[in-house]
């Protein structure tokens, strides 16, 4: 290794710089308040926990997104948490207890072994929110909701939702009576809507007629009369996939009528991260990006392994690719304030500080730079009293 | 809604490129000069909205998964070798048919031990034994895999074949098949849900094309 690259940091690792760091900072602070004033209550789940409470109720995928270690007090395995909503439900199900539902929300880092597209880092800011012991369409609502304003308070334009139903597949797969090496392979196929491999596989199985029409369907029930021709297939081939597919339409028609300026997308074959999500799925991209900004969905199950089964519901984001989205940077803003200890200097940087200020004083020998500083205004004795001057640069 | 990008569709050249035009020109886009004559990599079509670049093949995957494209025409043979994870493939072009499949000298021993395999589809080669429970040591190589096994660099290839005759011309032959391999239209994951009635639609037209050449062909 040679000297440059010893400073060098590993794949999918970055260090935020101040002027990043400081939208970033901001968005956070405006996103917790948002948070709160929803209702929705902090927690700080641990960076490291065992295994086995780490991996439990989560997606298969998972497992091999944490980083592992030992744990020199008792030799048991621990991870870095790689996603911070099993943690959440584990606090719902142990910590909290609670018999009506708990709104919970969280900010923090995450560690992921692989790397994703560019662009997305090992080490997401993670921040979210999680919506328990509610199962219906009004929770789904509220997250949903919640999800858009997060995304309009990061200042992005253009938002598609993307609206599902994990669901409607399962019962299909239910009735078609697959197995599970079967249903792995059709759920590729579905993650992939491949129509060559899809109309294979239908046709190597002999299913009833309506199932095999709704499951090779299905992957392209998607867009402008999507939910009209969904009824028509879904109602000769599950009951039960009728009622999940009303759940679609009345939350599509909710946030079509509450958020005329997002576009909804219906896409009834979306199966992303369904090893974990049991209902409604639901993900916000913008013109351009090639992942979604923001992506949730309904996943009941997961209490259970902690013992305590909990409707469940929320969304997470990465708040590095949220504060992205604000447009122009923000202007410095602060005031350069001469060297000395002069103790009429000190009290009025101190008056200036109180009343909001940033400002900061300048170091006696040193290159008090104020462009460096990012400082637009200058403190100046003049006319016998301070006064601030603007600097341009 | 208007977006700023225009909509862009990668097509690598030779083949795919020949047969693709006909399909996309009855979606209404059609280049306004012939790739094959140009040195340009960006192409405007008679769509004022749509535009064609022109990669090498086993680019085109990335180009889609990672957005910079919404559209593009790839071998599922390079679909399979990237892995494409996140792109969609909705329509099967029915061009550029082929068979990826393993092959080795004409009546060879077979091999105790280790194999060695020398191909240019590393991931498929790894994936295909594995399945099969073989071990397998792939050498990478860039072209004329039909080399490997007569010098002694490898005891089997794994390669596209078409007529066979270049396997016959170096005393190869094909052993066993991988895969049918036809070329995909594939599309960007969120492309499809952000421009999905413009997108839908294209697919809808060369869907219709394809059949009727199906359909021409076999009358």
């Amino acid at each position: 290794m040679n000297r440059e690259e010893q400073w060098l940091l590993p794949e999918g690792v970055e260090e935020i710089l101040p002027e990043r760091a400081a939208v970033i900072e901001g968005l956070r602070r405006r996103l917790l308040d948002l948070y709160t004033r929803w209702g929705y209550e902090l927690v700080f789940p641990p960076l490291i926990e065992f295994l086995e409470s780490l991996l439990n109720g989560a997606g298969r995928d998972l497992e091999r997104e944490t980083f592992k270690l030992t744990d020199q007090l008792t030799g048991r395995m621990m991870g870095v948490r790689a996603d911070i909503t099993p943690q959440v439900a584990r606090i719902d199900a142990h910590s909290l207890r609670r018999q009506g539902p708990s709104r919970l929300c969280y900010c923090s880092t995450a560690l992921r072994t692989r790397i994703g597209l560019p662009g997305t880092s090992r080490i997401p800011y993670q921040v979210g929110v999680e919506l328990f012991g509610h199962a219906g369409v009004d929770s789904d609502a509220e997250v949903i909701s919640l999800m858009l304003a997060t995304l309009a308070e990061a200042g992005a334009r253009g938002v598609t939702l993307d609206l599902g139903h994990v669901g409607i597949y399962r019962e299909l797969v239910r009735s078609a009576g697959l197995n599970d090496a079967d249903e792995a392979a059709l759920s590729d196929i579905y993650l992939r809507k491949a129509r060559t491999e899809l109309d294979a596989f239908i046709d190597e199985r002999a299913l009833p007629a309506p199932l095999a029409a709704a499951l090779s369907a299905l992957p392209w029930l998607a867009g402008e009369g999507a939910l009209e021709k969904a009824r028509a297939l879904l109602a000769p081939a599950s009951t039960a996939a009728l009622d999940e597919l009303a759940q679609v339409a009345e939350l599509a028609a909710r946030i079509t009528a509450s958020h005329p300026d997002v576009r909804v997308h219906i896409d009834l074959g979306e199966l992303r991260g369904y090893h974990y999500h049991t209902g409604c799925l639901f993900a916000a991209y913008l013109d351009g990006a090639s992942e979604p900004l923001a992506k949730g969905g309904r996943y009941d199950h997961i209490g259970e392994v902690f013992g305590r089964a909990r409707p469940a519901t929320g969304f997470s984001a990465d708040l590095k690719l949220l504060a992205d989205c604000q447009g122009a940077p923000v202007r410095a803003a602060g005031i350069l304030a001469p060297a000395g200890a002069d103790a009429a200097l000190l009290a009025e940087i101190a008056r200036l500080r109180a009343a909001g200020e940033r400002v900061v004083q300048a170091l006696p020998g040193a290159d008090n730079d104020p462009a460096e500083l990012r400082c637009d205004r200058e403190l100046v004795f003049a006319d016998q009293r301070w006064q601030l001057h603007s600097l341009s640069f | 809604m208007a977006t700023e990008r225009p909509l862009t569709i990668a097509l690598s050249k030779g083949r795919i490129l020949k047969e693709t035009l006909p399909l996309l020109e009855k979606a209404g886009i059609a280049m306004l000069e012939d790739p094959e004559k140009s040195r340009k990599l960006v192409f405007d079509t008679t769509r004022e909205d749509v535009r064609i670049i022109i990669l090498r093949a086993t680019d085109v995957p990335p180009y889609v998964q990672y957005g910079a494209a919404d559209i593009g025409v790839a071998g599922k043979d390079v679909l399979m070798e990237h892995g494409a994870a996140g792109i969609y493939e909705p329509l099967d072009l029915d061009i550029a048919r082929c068979k990826l499949m393993v092959a080795g000298p004409v009546n060879a021993e077979p091999v105790t031990g280790r194999l060695r395999v020398a191909t240019k589809f590393v991931n498929v080669a790894r994936r295909y034994f594995a399945a099969s429970g073989r071990q397998a040591d792939v050498i990478k190589l860039y072209g004329a895999m039909e080399l490997a096994p007569i010098v002694g660099l490898a005891d089997r290839i794994v390669d596209v074949v078409d007529t066979g005759n270049t396997l016959r011309a170096n005393g190869l032959e094909p052993t066993e098949l991988i895969a049918y391999i036809s070329s995909r239209l594939i599309v960007n994951r969120a492309s499809m849900k952000t421009r999905h009635a413009d997108i839908q639609r294209i697919i809808d037209v060369m869907a219709a094309a394809v059949q009727a050449r199906k359909a021409e062909a076999s009358a």
